[in-house]
């Protein structure tokens, strides 16, 4: 039954990753980045990790993605671009995607990495490792309290940016607006 | 289960990732990609942090999921930036410094 699961939830998590790179509308490849996403998050459960696939699902496929499809919505005037791919760079990509995916196997099939998940004994070491937001409050606050910081000051210089980028500061600048706003020119 | 698995899933994200990245030329689905290849890397640390039943990877987890909602926001505040100066996303529009 496990196995089943985990073979469902990989191949949908893989069939709608090649479907995001491969979708002729952008719309429906941010859909299909939904999908994996949460494909990405039953295969978290799986390994017990409940925080984290609650987590997955709330901040990326919730708030990024809809971020996404915000500005797909707002930038592509043309919903079904004609989609050039040049053939050296689709026989490029594709010699690079095959040996990175061989080399993935051949990594991960030797017997070093064969093994089985390690045996919870009981289902309170299940809640120790991934399950409770407790116990990733009681880490984060204590032991990662630097990277907490580091973290939210990074969140704001972010939303700085992003302010700043948007507000046309650097982009549209044309000569005269410089000249008008009383930097020095050349003359 | 066998561990094998999950890390075989997690490198193929992180291959079909790239091969988006390489293939388009839509800035957008580039964007995308490149959060397919994080989520690949994310799968892999929290497989590897239940192996060894230590909170590290999946704590390690949180932070990348923190940083890449960061870097998306300013992605695509640049991807909008530069729809404004082109009409475009497109990055083959974009080689003002190729000469």
């Amino acid at each position: 039954m496990d196995i089943f699961l985990f073979y469902f939830l990989s191949a949908l998590t893989v069939f709608s990753a090649v479907m995001v790179t491969l979708s002729r509308n952008t719309v429906n490849g941010a859909m299909y980045m939904v999908l994996s996403l949460i494909g990405t998050a039953g295969l978290f459960a799986m390994l017990g990790a409940y925080f984290l696939a609650a987590l997955q699902v709330l901040v990326y496929a919730g708030a990024v993605m809809v971020l996404f499809i915000f500005i797909i919505m707002l930038v592509d005037v043309d919903a079904e671009e004609k989609v050039k791919i040049g053939t050296g760079s689709l026989i490029a990509a594709l010699i690079a995607t095959i040996t990175m995916s061989v080399g993935v196997f051949m990594l991960f099939y030797n017997p070093e990495w064969n093994q089985p998940l390690s045996v919870i004994v009981e289902s309170s070491s299940i809640e120790a490792f991934g399950g409770s937001a407790k116990k990733y409050g009681a880490l984060l606050y204590s032991k990662n309290i630097l990277p907490i910081q580091v973290v939210g000051m990074l969140l704001l210089i972010a939303m700085v940016g992003v302010i700043l980028i948007s507000k046309n500061l650097f982009t549209s600048s044309t000569p005269e607006e410089v000249s008008e706003q009383g930097e020095p020119t050349e003359s | 289960m066998l561990i094998s698995h999950f890390l075989i899933v997690a490198g193929l994200l992180f291959a079909i990732g790239f091969f988006g990245v390489m293939l388009r030329t839509n800035a957008l689905v580039m964007l995308m990609s490149l959060e397919l290849m994080l989520n690949g890397v994310n799968l892999m640390l929290v497989a590897f942090s239940r192996q060894h039943l230590n909170m590290d990877g999946a704590l390690f987890v949180f932070f990348s999921i923190t940083v890449a909602a960061a870097e998306v926001a300013v992605g695509l505040a640049i991807v909008v930036a530069l729809f404004r100066k082109k009409q475009t996303v497109d990055v083959n529009a974009f080689k003002t410094l190729n000469n």
